[in-house]
């Protein structure tokens, strides 16, 4: 077994195998995972909002679904990977609080998991497997060696998908 | 005037004023509280700090730490949101005072949660009628929500309307002690035009 690397909020990196990335405590954010299945590398973005366009300041691109989403691909891409072969598997996009009603903050969980699928349709990568919505965190951890996403909540048992 | 205000280069003064905002507050709730518990906590301001986002989770104790998350909308001059943190133990030891007993375990029963919304509520008030009382502006806080889980998970909630702004969380930390030493975290979220208000109501501009 490979090092584990760390993904924070606002955050994407890559590795290959046998190397693995994680991030914890993901909440209204969404984790992405994204490998290519034959040179086994892979990469997580870990992004907390679903739009660029819609913020002034948008400068920091793992921070959104649609810049990080395409900056993660580059990235995997530069490491070694076949651009057609890429698949992913996505986490996270859960609601918090019962009432989040400030404009900006309503659904954004929800509105996460969107951006996050129709960026990765319009890229043509298929989502192979979800865990996202309810209202727990995950922490997840991916591993391109096998594609295998490992998530863990609090008061829930581990699963792989 | 410019309504754009850049959280990232906020002066010195400000984070002053907020850690003794956050300290006069801090005082409101410990009578509030110690009416409730029956008993005197001291509770103070040891440090306000503005974190990257990657920051956060090691600044209160890590991003998986269990922890209870008290979150509610404020309306008024002042509109944006508060969440008080607390890590499981602080949490069970305030509800083990105010109940006389807790559960075993890091999971809380109704009544027991019922309890932690009420000394959330208490605590997230009186910070935020200090600063009322300070700033004059009129702030009128929602009824709260209550989260326990991981402590990145909770955290996403503030930090993503954080992130609409910028890239920062300003984090103020709390101590509380009666017996024993507890740490509680403040995170006040205003939105551009509620933190000018704020700096001018208070003459820092």
């Amino acid at each position: 077994m490979g090092e584990i690397i760390k993904v924070g909020m606002a955050d994407l990196k890559t590795c290959k195998s046998p190397d693995g990335v994680t991030t914890l405590g993901l909440g209204s954010c969404v984790g992405i995972a994204i490998r290519d299945p034959v040179t086994k590398v892979g990469g997580l973005a870990h992004i907390m909002l679903p739009d660029s366009t819609a913020i002034a300041n948008n400068s920091n691109k793992p921070k959104f679904a649609d810049t990080g989403i395409e900056l993660l691909v580059e990235k995997i891409v530069e490491e070694g990977a076949n651009r057609q072969r890429l698949v992913a598997k996505i986490a996270g996009g859960a609601q918090m609080f019962a009432f989040q009603n400030k404009v900006d903050m309503v659904r954004v969980g929800e509105r996460n998991v969107e951006a996050t699928k129709n960026k990765l349709k319009e890229m043509r990568i298929p989502i192979l497997a979800e865990d996202t919505g309810e209202n727990y965190g995950r922490t997840v951890i991916f591993y391109p060696e096998s594609g295998d996403f490992i998530i863990r909540a609090v008061g829930k048992d581990e699963k792989t998908i | 005037m410019a309504d754009q205000l850049n959280l990232e280069v906020m002066s010195e003064t400000y984070y002053d004023v907020l850690k003794e905002l956050g300290n006069i507050g801090a005082g409101n709730a410990t009578t509030a509280l110690a009416t409730m518990l029956g008993c005197k906590i001291d509770m103070k301001v040891p440090q306000v700090r503005l974190l990257e986002f990657k920051e956060v989770g090691s600044a209160i104790g890590g991003e998986e730490q269990i922890m209870t998350g008290v979150y509610l909308a404020v309306e008024g001059d002042i509109t944006g949101s508060i969440m008080f943190l607390l890590p499981t133990e602080a949490a069970k030891h305030l509800i083990g005072k105010l109940m006389g007993m807790t559960s075993e375990g890091d999971t809380f029963n109704e009544m027991e949660l019922s309890a932690l919304k009420e000394i959330g509520n208490i605590i997230t008030g009186s910070y935020l009628n200090s600063l009322s009382a300070m700033t004059n502006l009129k702030i009128l806080p929602s009824v709260p929500d209550l989260a326990i889980d991981m402590a990145g998970a909770i955290l996403s909630v503030p930090a993503i309307e954080f992130g609409t702004m910028g890239d920062n969380i300003l984090l103020i930390e709390t101590q509380f002690t009666d017996d024993q030493d507890m740490s509680g975290y403040f995170i006040l979220v205003p939105d551009l035009e509620s933190y000018s208000k704020i700096l001018r109501s208070l003459g820092i501009c």
